[in-house]
């Protein structure tokens, strides 16, 4: 199990790093083995920070990850390297995923040469092929070629079948879809789903919530860094409890509705139905700051949680 | 538009080759950077002059091995056609080719040493502060300071104060070990754009470590840039050893291009004495060297970059 605990991931600005920028605040939450949980937020909410967190890619500011019981954050020298056998991440943007002088296929001669180093020639590329297999790609048709070659579909296919490679049990799709046509998007998807049923735990970061509904048991909705509202997908998605995720969901487009009639109906609300803030009503503010351990989510229902409705924009009423 | 139209091959062949068995375009890049290395001007001009000095230097003291230092000679020869004669002779009597082509050696010596030296520590730098970052960064950034505003020629009054005698290698080693700053400096700025590019997150996620990296991520992706910088570092460390031999803080024994010019002024009078021959070849020596390195910068950049490549 790939767990998060309280993690926050602060960077300090100004001239003498006296201001404190925070991109992710006090997140908590599981990825099980054979689980897709969709991560979803605007651009900025620090969904890619907390995928790169987990990658140890970006250093933790505070709070904890532990993958399997062990503490990410502690782990060095080769036991990175043993890490990285189980864990892999896949990145939004293909094209600068690939070191552009070399061909595209250097990306599978990186892992052999640190992981497979003494495993046959032809066990190597019968690995390979499958692996490409597994993503729908022709060998022939991408390999020994440069990254500008190659469409993004299958740069971003190429990516995926490079973690196949290895023995993963986790692994961290960041928006992985986004650059892939319609076509080839549920090809995608369908890999990502084949890999869940063969017990893989899959954090799928998107910003697309029509896709996060689709592949997803549990969904994460960021917003700012904390996590505003999270819990079984159809829980979230059938009763939306926090306003963020109501407008969420609203504003996704849809054929046969002009978005015209749904910022109508979205004022015609007057974005005045989310009521109290469940968050405060269970916890009410006290005097003195918040104590360090305090609760950030209140259970609505079973597997369903919400954070504070505040906003930013004074939304939060505290009863 | 050039790159299609300029390649020798007929253009409707070419396409027809692509298609069948397209071709890796590391060859074809590495066709079309010799195809414009071909092309410039200043690259042709300038590798001309540097294989001649090149030449001069390299085989000048095996065909006229006069002693540079050896005073035996006749004074003050006018340049002849004789062999051993032809850039005449000092007012000691000294061959002036033989010490032109022995100092030209010593140049191209202090060039290779000082300017590798110098490539060394400040790729070296450069590299490890822009990839660490951090502290490690903010040190490394203040030893580059520090040397950059290091007046060389008074910390090297101070070393000569101390050595009685200074070889070519000492020198070398000297002038690498105050260049490399600016070097550095700038490879750290490169590596600070590169680091945060995916495919070295990508790379780290393979289990490459940070030498690895390093070397093979980062590197080959400025290795146009790190070649220019050592051209640039072979040309400066050339004119700071001229400069410093110059002012008398040259190599004590053997002899250097700056050497010939300090002598020629301080003992010879050559300025007085019109000994035009004695000071004239160092001078055209060192600028013919310095400026085709230069140029040859200028020019390999074009061929490096395609912005600026003059079509």
């Amino acid at each position: 199990m790939l767990s998060l605990n309280r993690v926050s991931k602060s960077y300090k600005v100004g001239t003498f790093g006296g201001k404190e920028l925070v991109a992710v605040r006090d997140v908590s939450f599981d990825v099980d083995e054979g689980e897709v949980v969709s991560l979803i937020g605007e651009s900025g909410s620090g969904k890619t920070t907390i995928g790169k967190m987990i990658l140890k890619l970006v250093e933790i500011s505070r709070g904890s990850i532990t993958c399997d019981g062990t503490d990410v954050a502690g782990i060095h020298g080769g036991a990175v390297k043993a890490y990285y056998r189980h864990v892999q991440g896949v990145f939004q943007d293909p094209f600068s995923s690939y070191n552009p002088i070399f061909k595209a296929d250097r990306v599978f001669s990186m892992i052999r040469s640190e992981y497979f180093a003494d495993m046959a020639r032809s066990e190597w590329s019968d690995k390979i092929e499958a692996a490409l297999r597994a993503v729908t790609l022709e060998p022939d048709q991408v390999l020994n070629k440069y990254p500008h070659q190659l469409s993004g579909g299958q740069l971003q296919r190429l990516l995926v079948a490079r973690a196949l490679l290895l023995d993963l049990k986790f692994l961290v799709a960041d928006e992985i879809i986004s650059m892939l046509d319609a076509s080839t998007r549920i090809d995608v998807l369908n890999l990502l789903a084949d890999l869940k049923s063969r017990g893989m735990g899959i954090l799928f970061i998107t910003h697309d919530l029509s896709l996060g509904n689709y592949i997803s048991e549990k969904t994460v909705i960021l917003r700012r860094g904390a996590i505003v509202e999270m819990g079984a997908t159809e829980k979230v998605f059938g009763n939306p409890t926090h306003p963020y995720t109501k407008v969420l969901i609203t504003s996704v487009p849809q054929l046969h509705k002009k978005w015209a009639d749904v910022e109508a109906e979205i004022r015609a609300r007057g974005g005045d139905d989310s009521g109290t803030c469940l968050f405060h009503q269970a916890y009410p503010p006290t005097a003195g700051p918040a104590a360090a351990d305090a609760p950030t989510l209140v259970k609505v229902e079973d597997d369903h949680y919400v954070g504070c409705f505040d906003l930013g924009q004074g939304i939060c009423r505290v009863a | 538009m050039t790159a299609a139209t300029g390649t020798p091959t007929k253009p409707g062949a070419a396409a027809d080759d692509a298609d069948k068995n397209p071709t890796p375009p590391a060859k074809r890049a590495r066709g079309e950077t010799l195809f414009f290395a071909l092309r410039s001007k200043k690259f042709l001009v300038s590798a001309t002059i540097l294989l001649v000095l090149a030449f001069i230097a390299i085989f000048g003291p095996l065909i006229d091995s006069t002693d540079p230092v050896a005073q035996g000679g006749l004074p003050m020869r006018h340049p002849t056609l004789e062999l051993g004669n032809w850039f005449g002779s000092t007012y000691f009597g000294d061959d002036v080719f033989s010490q032109f082509a022995n100092g030209l050696r010593a140049s191209f010596f202090v060039g290779f040493l000082g300017g590798g030296l110098a490539a060394v520590i400040g790729m070296g730098v450069g590299f490890v502060a822009g990839y660490r970052g951090g502290w490690l960064d903010e040190i490394l950034n203040m030893i580059t300071n520090i040397f950059l505003v290091i007046p060389t020629l008074a910390v090297l009054l101070v070393i000569t104060s101390y050595l009685a005698a200074r070889g070519v290698l000492f020198e070398a080693v000297f002038v690498g070990l105050f260049s490399w700053p600016w070097a550095a400096r700038a490879i750290r700025a490169q590596t600070f754009s590169l680091r945060s590019r995916e495919f070295i997150d990508l790379a780290k996620l393979s289990g490459r470590s940070g030498w690895k990296v390093i070397l093979f991520e980062i590197a080959p992706n400025m290795s146009s840039y790190l070649f220019l910088t050592y051209i640039l570092l072979f040309g400066g460390a050339i004119l700071l050893a001229a400069s410093l031999d110059f002012i008398g803080l040259g190599p004590t024994g053997g002899m250097s291009l700056g050497l010939m010019m300090y002598n020629s002024v301080t003992y010879g009078a050559a300025l007085q004495l019109g000994i035009w021959w004695w000071f004239i070849p160092p001078g055209i020596g060192i600028i013919a060297l310095v400026g085709a390195l230069y140029v040859m910068n200028v020019g390999l950049d074009e061929i490096f970059n395609p912005k600026l490549r003059d079509i």
